[in-house]
């Protein structure tokens, strides 16, 4: 779908293009020399582009940067129509001209403090000219000549190391070309698949434990969703350890909402994969799961709600308990629409027929925290929910729903007893602890 | 040892080890927090050989239980039975230092760094020195990550044999694979270099040094600078050209201005450690490159330096330094395109007049002050007033003065009540170095439009500001200025500015005394005990309170004791509180 995309997106520029062309007066690439020139000349524009312009300088060598954004039109136009063009010397000069433009440290952050959901992310200034080596560099990577036995020699491992840290470019539109230009390498470069993946890692876990902060996550997540598509099967431990040791902290981040849509895509495409995974993803959820941020919880149980989607029976049986635990904590959450998300899964045909199948194990789960907050919960609309969710359990299993209710108070009562016992313990190890630290002031030296 | 015993009988291991595993993770974490009364109810025998091992098997938490766990065990040696048994500590820590978790990481790691002294020399390399290798050689980059904040504590007290092993091991690590382990090599290099024998600084720290700062990855390689100020201290001055100057200079150049940051903040460490002949021939041309970087980031960075880097430059050369190479880009500085880089260098540019002395600052350095105090952002206005001090030393304020009246002036009158906040509290100071004349002339209205600020926190300030002002000038200034003024406010329609009246009797009345505060302020608090708003009436109690103990006591006895009687029995219950409490603590009752 995306190709299908850019593609309409790629011709709507390039009728632009050839109107800026028609105007130019120097000579032309395409239609003022003759064929066998043709490489020659390309390759010296190829070096011509190599010059890079300050952008920030809005008035500085105006004539040049615009002979450079026409001279990079024409390669665009060349790259395009296949006509032979793809001599070998052609790929080092190629390579390098995109190397010597998009290449380059990026710049710190405006505002100090850059909040991605709050702030306008700062342009590239250097956008009209950057854009088109992107553009030129995506067809060329397209182009039905391209040989990647030939460019795995130029495009290597420094390259792909170089490309992937410009994913946190605060442009959108420079990650958006990053994202089809690592496409196309990871497609047609095997030998630098694995290199590919290991260093998506590491970025990753860089922006988990140290930094917090990549602004390529979600288009990294997007690329690997289509990635993890293509595993065979069964799956390497590399792959599942990606999942378990990468993906899943990943959940932990503070601004979630960025890539969220991205990742849980990812997390449930492993588990069509192989469904044996779904204990060690359900269980890292709940390890992960959202303690202060209710945003944050409402995305999970969407997340959640999306695994069970795909859950096989056997499967849910092995997490139902730590599962429903969390559930029960959700529903009874004085944040209405954490409690509203979890009370939703009621609505989800599937969901219920695995909890109808295993009621007499969620039952008693779930039974106290909708029977407390169905006469507590400040919010009516939950009230009201869980007034549903009582009477499907009952309809369920009528039996047990009447046992727990009878229950009910003698089970608190049984609870409240329980805790009054730790208190006592805890006491009298603290008063032990006095005695003995008493003891010591007195008789051990020190 | 009997009356151990017999407690031990009262705590079975199943019901503490319950408390450690119960379902909610708020208590488990409390139980966690409260490990070492566990492991003294179990005596040190059983917390060796129930409790840790249950420890290091069976947990399985969140981090937060996690982190409360490893920081407990950095306090447990005495609980397990002294420095005789401490490596029993090692295998739950061993496993806490591999987990994800930075933090809880971090703490396990500072934790066996704490518990690594209490070892003997034998049991540190029998039992520490292998964990450290297990680590450094573990298969997840985490363990690899922990082990290299653990090297520097068991290398100087281990044989020479184990030491080649752990040089080689930290080489390792330093050329790893992945690069959250070769930040956290970087990051441990300086302190690692410190306990090598200098042969081995010279043979290995180095070629490490100038391999990981010239890393792949910025984030390495700026790690590598700070590393590079220690090596630099631990070498001798005849080496540091040959072994660190080279890369240090690259790192200066380095594309990344991330990098070129990091040199720029450390600085000031960095001619300290080389030296004044690097300084002069290598790191005064460096210096002027970051003052001039392209990236504002950096220039902020430098520009904080700016006073520190002249000051510490070598005595006979410094004047002509500074005036023919640093100065010219200070000059430049000043205007900056980025405000970041003005307000960092106004914080220390003044801090050059006492370097350069009378002459040189009227001459060079004053032009700049007095361009930076009409400067468009607020805060260089504010860092070059801030830092008055400096410059009345050497030349005297009055030079200044016909500038920073309206600089004052502006500031005084800041949209953004944080800057009128930050002015207010330079008041004293101008205060006293202008003079009082000065001050009443042009200062002193400023002063009192504060007080009727539509900012709370502006009032309050002001309010505090006058007493400043009167610790400065005397009760007679006082008296005879800002009281009438005071007072006069007492009548004004607005409640909040009649409570500033009182506010500000509370802080004046210590400072002006008791006949000022009898004759002129007490009147006027008691008429405003028949003000019709309620606040202003439970303040007059609190203001009585307050200006008590500067009254005599019969003027407490005969005028106090009645007004606070009557407020008392006012209508309103906080009137009625606060002038009960008045009463109670100026013991009337």
């Amino acid at each position: 779908t995306l190709t299908c995309q850019q593609v309409g997106y790629f011709s709507g520029r390039l009728q632009k293009f050839n109107t800026f062309s028609q105007m130019r007066v120097c000579v032309c690439l395409c239609t003022d020399v003759s064929a066998q020139e043709q490489p020659e000349l390309f390759l010296k524009k190829l070096q011509q582009c190599c010059a890079v312009f300050d952008f920030m300088d809005t008035l500085s060598d105006l004539k040049m940067k615009e002979y450079k954004r026409s001279t990079l039109n024409e390669l665009v136009d060349y790259v395009t129509v296949s006509r032979g063009y793809l001599t070998e010397q052609a790929y080092p000069e190629v390579v390098k001209m995109v190397s010597y433009n998009i290449f380059r440290t990026l710049p710190p952050s405006d505002s100090n403090e850059f909040d991605p959901e709050e702030d306008e992310p700062t342009l590239e200034a250097s956008w009209p000219h950057l854009q088109l080596v992107y553009e030129f560099f995506i067809r060329f990577l397209e182009s039905q000549e391209f040989q990647p036995s030939i460019a795995k020699k130029y495009i290597d491992q420094k390259f792909v190391l170089q490309l992937l840290e410009l994913f946190d470019s605060e442009d959108p539109r420079e990650r958006d070309y990053l994202k089809t230009v690592l496409h196309r390498i990871y497609g047609k470069f095997l030998g630098l698949r694995a290199f590919i993946r290991k260093q998506i890692n590491n970025i990753f876990l860089r922006f988990v434990y140290e930094t917090e902060h990549f602004n390529g996550v979600a288009e990294l997540l997007e690329i690997l969703g289509s990635i993890i598509n293509g595993f065979a099967l069964p799956l390497k431990a590399e792959h599942k350890q990606f999942l378990v040791k990468v993906l899943i902290p990943l959940h932990t981040v503070r601004s979630l909402s960025l890539f969220h849509a991205q990742l849980a895509y990812c997390i449930v495409q492993f588990l069509e994969k192989d469904p044996a995974l779904t204990e060690p993803v359900i269980g890292g959820l709940l390890k992960f799961w959202p303690k202060t941020c209710s945003q944050k919880e409402v995305m999970f149980l969407g997340e959640l709600e999306e695994i069970l989607d795909v859950i096989e029976p056997t499967q849910f049986v092995k997490i139902q308990d730590p599962l429903f635990k969390q559930i029960s904590k959700c529903v009874s959450s004085p944040h209405f629409q954490v409690a509203e998300r979890a009370l939703y899964y009621w609505n989800n045909e599937y969901i219920m027929s695995l909890i109808e199948e295993n009621s007499n194990v969620i039952l008693p789960i779930m039974f106290t925290s909708l029977y407390r907050i169905s006469k507590e919960h400040w919010n009516p609309a939950i009230v009201a929910l869980v007034y549903n969710v009582l009477k499907a359990f009952m309809e369920m299993n009528s039996t047990l729903f009447d046992e727990l209710t009878s229950t009910y108070k003698s089970d608190r009562q049984r609870e409240k007893k329980k805790e009054k016992e730790r208190e006592e313990l805890w006491k009298r190890l603290e008063d032990l602890e006095l005695k003995r630290s008493l003891q010591s002031d007195g008789i051990i030296p020190t | 040892m009997a009356g151990a015993d017999s407690d031990d009988s009262l705590y079975p291991i199943a019901v503490l080890i319950d408390e450690l595993r119960n379902e909610d993770v708020q208590l488990r974490l409390n139980s966690i927090k409260k490990l070492s009364t566990i492991a003294l109810a179990l005596g040190v025998e059983r917390t060796r050989t129930e409790l840790l091992p249950f420890l290091t098997d069976t947990i399985y938490d969140e981090d937060e239980v996690l982190l409360a766990l490893a920081e407990q065990l950095g306090n447990f040696t005495m609980l397990v039975g002294g420095p005789e048994y401490v490596h029993c500590l090692l295998p739950p820590l061993e496993s806490l230092a591999t987990v994800e978790e930075t933090v809880v990481r971090d703490k396990a790691v500072e934790s066996l760094r704490k518990i690594s002294h209490e070892h003997s020399p034998v049991d540190l390399e029998v039992h520490f020195e292998p964990l450290v290798k297990r680590l450094a050689s573990g298969d997840w980059f985490t363990s690899r990550t922990s082990a290299c904040g653990l090297f520097s504590v068991c290398y100087p007290r281990v044989s020479s044999t184990v030491k080649a092993e752990i040089r080689q091991h930290f080489r390792t690590l330093c050329s790893d694979d992945t690069p959250m382990v070769r930040r956290a090599a970087a990051s441990k290099l300086g302190e690692f270099a410190k306990v090598l024998e200098l042969e081995y600084v010279k043979s290995d720290i180095i070629s490490l040094f100038t391999a990981l700062a010239s890393d792949e990855q910025d984030s390495v390689r700026l790690l590598a600078v700070e590393a590079g100020v220690s090596i630099a201290t631990l070498l001798p001055q005849e080496d540091l050209e040959a072994l660190v100057m080279p890369t240090l200079r690259q790192a200066a150049e380095d594309k990344s201005w991330r990098v070129r940051y990091m040199v720029a903040d450390k600085f000031s460490d960095l001619q300290k450690a080389v030296g004044p002949e690097i300084t002069k021939n290598d790191l005064v041309p460096a210096f002027q490159n970051l003052l001039k970087d392209c990236e504002a980031e950096v220039r902020a960075a430098a520009a904080n330096k700016v006073k520190e880097f002249c000051e510490n430059l070598p005595e006979d050369s410094r004047e002509t330094i500074i005036m023919t190479h640093i100065l010219p880009c200070v000059k430049e500085l000043v205007s900056d395109t980025n405000q970041h880089v003005k307000s960092a260098l106004a914080s220390v540019i003044m801090g050059l007049s006492t370097i350069l002395g009378k002459d040189n600052t009227i001459e060079h350095l004053l032009p700049l002050f007095l361009a930076q105090l009409k400067d468009e952002c607020p805060e260089v206005r504010l860092n070059i007033i801030s830092n008055l001090d400096c410059v009345n030393e050497v030349i005297g304020i009055r030079q200044l003065s016909q500038s920073l009246l309206p600089a004052i002036v502006e500031l005084a009158e800041d949209a953004k009540w944080r800057v009128r906040l930050a002015i207010i509290e330079y008041m004293p100071l101008l205060a006293g170095q202008l003079g009082v004349e000065f001050f009443d002339e042009k200062l002193n209205s400023l002063c009192m439009a504060w007080l009727v600020d539509h900012v709370y926190a502006i009032r309050e300030a002001a309010t505090c500001n006058l007493m400043k002002l009167v610790e400065k000038f005397g009760a007679e200034w006082a008296q005879n200025t800002i009281v009438p003024k005071v007072l006069g406010m007492a009548n004004d329609p607005n409640y909040l500015h009649r409570m500033t009246t009182l506010f500000c009797i509370n802080a004046l009345s210590e400072v002006c005394g008791q006949e000022i505060t009898t004759k002129h302020m007490l009147p006027v608090v008691f008429k405003m005990s028949n003000d019709q708003v309620a606040n202003v009436r439970f303040n007059v109690a609190k203001s009585l309170q307050k200006i008590g103990p500067v009254l005599d006591s019969n003027c407490l006895q005969t005028e106090v004791k009645p007004v606070l009687e009557k407020l008392a029995s006012d209508q309103d219950i906080d009137v009625k509180y606060f002038a009960q409490e008045a009463i109670s603590v100026l013991s009337l009752a």
